[in-house]
């Protein structure tokens, strides 16, 4: 069954267009995931799923209910953690839990099994003030607040932007557990490198979605063959890869340039020949498999071709 | 700057606060030309130490130069010789471009001729040239970062320090950011940059892992790899992080 049934939403603001009709899917009990760079309109997408906000055109149905027209009976079954920190800086981390629980007519005891897994590792300072925890801290409370109520469907909006590796390991591993005991998953991300830790997601770019699937069947969708190169001049060797004739597209990720042709098969002894004529040196090429970034800017590219 | 002379240099740097040593002996030494990723998980040290690296705050014991100046006594020489740019704070959302450009030029005291005649140069490479007049804040975010970049490099520092510069921006403008980078490394600028995001740390030529004040581990990314036996530099950070005292709280 779809937990939410996105038809053809657009959203703008003044001159500048957030949502460009989009329509997406998301069955019940998925961890889901919108990847998408700052600005891609993945906040406004999901201020619309939250009824915070209304689209200028379009529908979108979420458990079953209008986000316009059944609002009042939709909130209580939503948990919200917004992309800037919404709890009380200035209340304790107690205080907090505790105003969250009433406003939705509940109570920390009440729901405690649910949160405990996560609010056990706050338990220690429970008397500090919000604003006085890490980053990661922070987040782990944010989620505790927006689980208090057992919500039905828990809509994160970039919950691990600016917490370091650890912590945002950690809280993937906690939406899989909460995912597990059956809350409907949707969390946005900047980073594409957290698409594996989805059942499912959207890449969205400039209020487009570009692509829907399982993250596997994303980057098997690259068709084209892949050579990893490097070279002791990083700035060198792509200069040297953008003028060779075969050319299709050169991009740096990490220690190598990502290269593919526009040849249905490379000739790596002929490349490696360009290069060292070139005057480069410590050259390696080999074949690689495309990760999910491959993906992005392949279909960002057709994006802004076609668009 | 001596090309042969290390572009920074720590010895046993430490700084305490109280009884807590923020930055606890560090060492390491930084070549002219080098991209070296400075990592840590949240409260490991890394903003007090470059903090003490930038000139801004006084270490308690140990050594360090930085573009060949002493952090304890030429500290106002260090911050002439260095940029800075930051995700969070780089320029001014309500001035224009140009108007950026002339202050930090002027903040780094280049002659008029040199911010204008340099001004035309970036705008011109960075494709800009017809939002001179725009504000910054009316522009897309990776133009921004770009412009941003260009502008901490305008009084062609020896070392630029970038704090988490890439973070947000889409694949195609982070590595249009990171072309940038390697450009200016060419000409023998020395890149410090500090991250969260360990994909990010595969760009380095070599990344230091600070975890509770201390270095725990500097070589090349793949030198890194190989000795933790693991598949990327995420791997190799959580692996370290993982146990450190002071990101419970």
């Amino acid at each position: 069954m779809n937990i939410v049934e996105v038809k053809n939403i657009s959203k703008s603001y003044g001159k500048t267009t957030a949502l460009d009709d989009l329509s997406f899917e998301v069955a019940g009990g998925e961890l889901f995931g919108f990847i998408g760079p700052d600005g891609a309109g993945k906040t406004s997408l999901f201020r619309i799923l939250t009824t915070l906000t209304k689209p200028d055109c379009g529908t979108a149905n979420v458990l079953g209910m209008d986000v316009i027209e059944d609002y009042r009976s939709l909130r209580p079954l939503l948990g919200y953690m917004p992309g800037q920190f919404a709890l009380y800086q200035d209340l304790s981390v107690r205080e907090n839990m505790n105003f969250f629980a009433s406003v939705f007519g509940t109570s920390l005891e009440e729901n405690y099994d649910l949160v405990a897994p996560i609010y056990s590792q706050l338990e220690k300072f429970e008397d500090r003030l919000a604003g006085a925890l890490s980053g990661g801290m922070k987040q782990k409370l944010a989620l505790s607040c927006a689980l208090i109520h057992k919500p039905e469907l828990l809509v994160l909006d970039e919950p691990t932007t600016g917490v370091d590796a650890v912590s945002r390991q950690e809280f993937w591993e906690m939406l899989r557990r909460l995912n597990d005991e059956g809350i409907t998953v949707i969390a946005s991300t900047p980073y594409m490198d957290e698409a594996g830790q989805c059942d499912r997601v959207a890449l969205i770019d400039e209020g487009n979605i570009l692509q829907i699937d399982t993250p596997e069947n994303i980057v098997r969708s690259f068709r084209k063959p892949i050579l990893a190169v490097k070279a002791t001049s990083m700035y060198r060797l792509i200069k040297e890869l953008r003028g060779y004739p075969w050319t299709h597209s050169v991009q740096p990720f990490g220690e190598y340039v990502h290269y593919t042709e526009q040849r249905e098969e490379p000739n790596i002894d002929e490349l490696e020949a360009y290069l060292t004529d070139a005057g480069l040196s410590g050259i390696s090429i080999k074949p690689t498999s495309p990760d999910i970034e491959d993906s992005f800017i392949a279909l960002m590219k057709d994006n802004h071709t076609h668009g | 700057m001596d090309s042969t002379r290390p572009a920074i240099k720590t010895r046993n740097l430490t700084r305490k606060f109280g009884d807590f040593s923020a930055v606890d002996n560090i060492s390491f030494e930084i070549s002219k030309g080098e991209i070296f990723g400075f990592l840590g998980a949240n409260g490991a040290g890394k903003t007090t130490a470059i903090r003490m690296l930038i000139g801004l705050l006084t270490p308690t014991s140990g050594e360090a130069s930085v573009a060949g100046f002493d952090v304890f006594t030429e500290a106002e020489a260090i911050k002439n010789r260095i940029g800075y740019m930051s995700q969070k704070f780089s320029l001014y959302a309500d001035l224009t471009v140009w108007e950026n450009i002339r202050l930090y030029g002027g903040i780094y005291g280049l002659p008029m001729e040199t911010v204008k005649a340099k001004a035309d140069d970036l705008l011109k490479t960075l494709q800009l040239s017809d939002a001179r007049d725009k504000r910054i804040g009316s522009l897309p975010l990776g133009w921004k970062q770009k412009l941003a970049f260009s502008v901490a490099v305008l009084h062609e520092p020896d070392i630029v320090f970038l704090d988490e510069p890439t973070g947000g921006v889409d694949p195609i403008t982070r590595r249009q950011f990171w072309e940038q980078i390697y450009e200016v490394t060419e000409g023998g600028t020395t890149v410090f940059v500090t991250t969260h995001y360990m994909d990010e740390a595969e760009y380095c030529d070599r990344v230091s892992i600070m975890v509770d004040g201390v270095i725990e581990a500097l070589d090349t990314p793949s030198g890194l790899k190989e000795e933790f036996k693991a598949d990327n530099i995420e791997e190799v950070f959580i692996e370290l992080a993982r146990g450190a005292d002071r990101s419970q709280n």
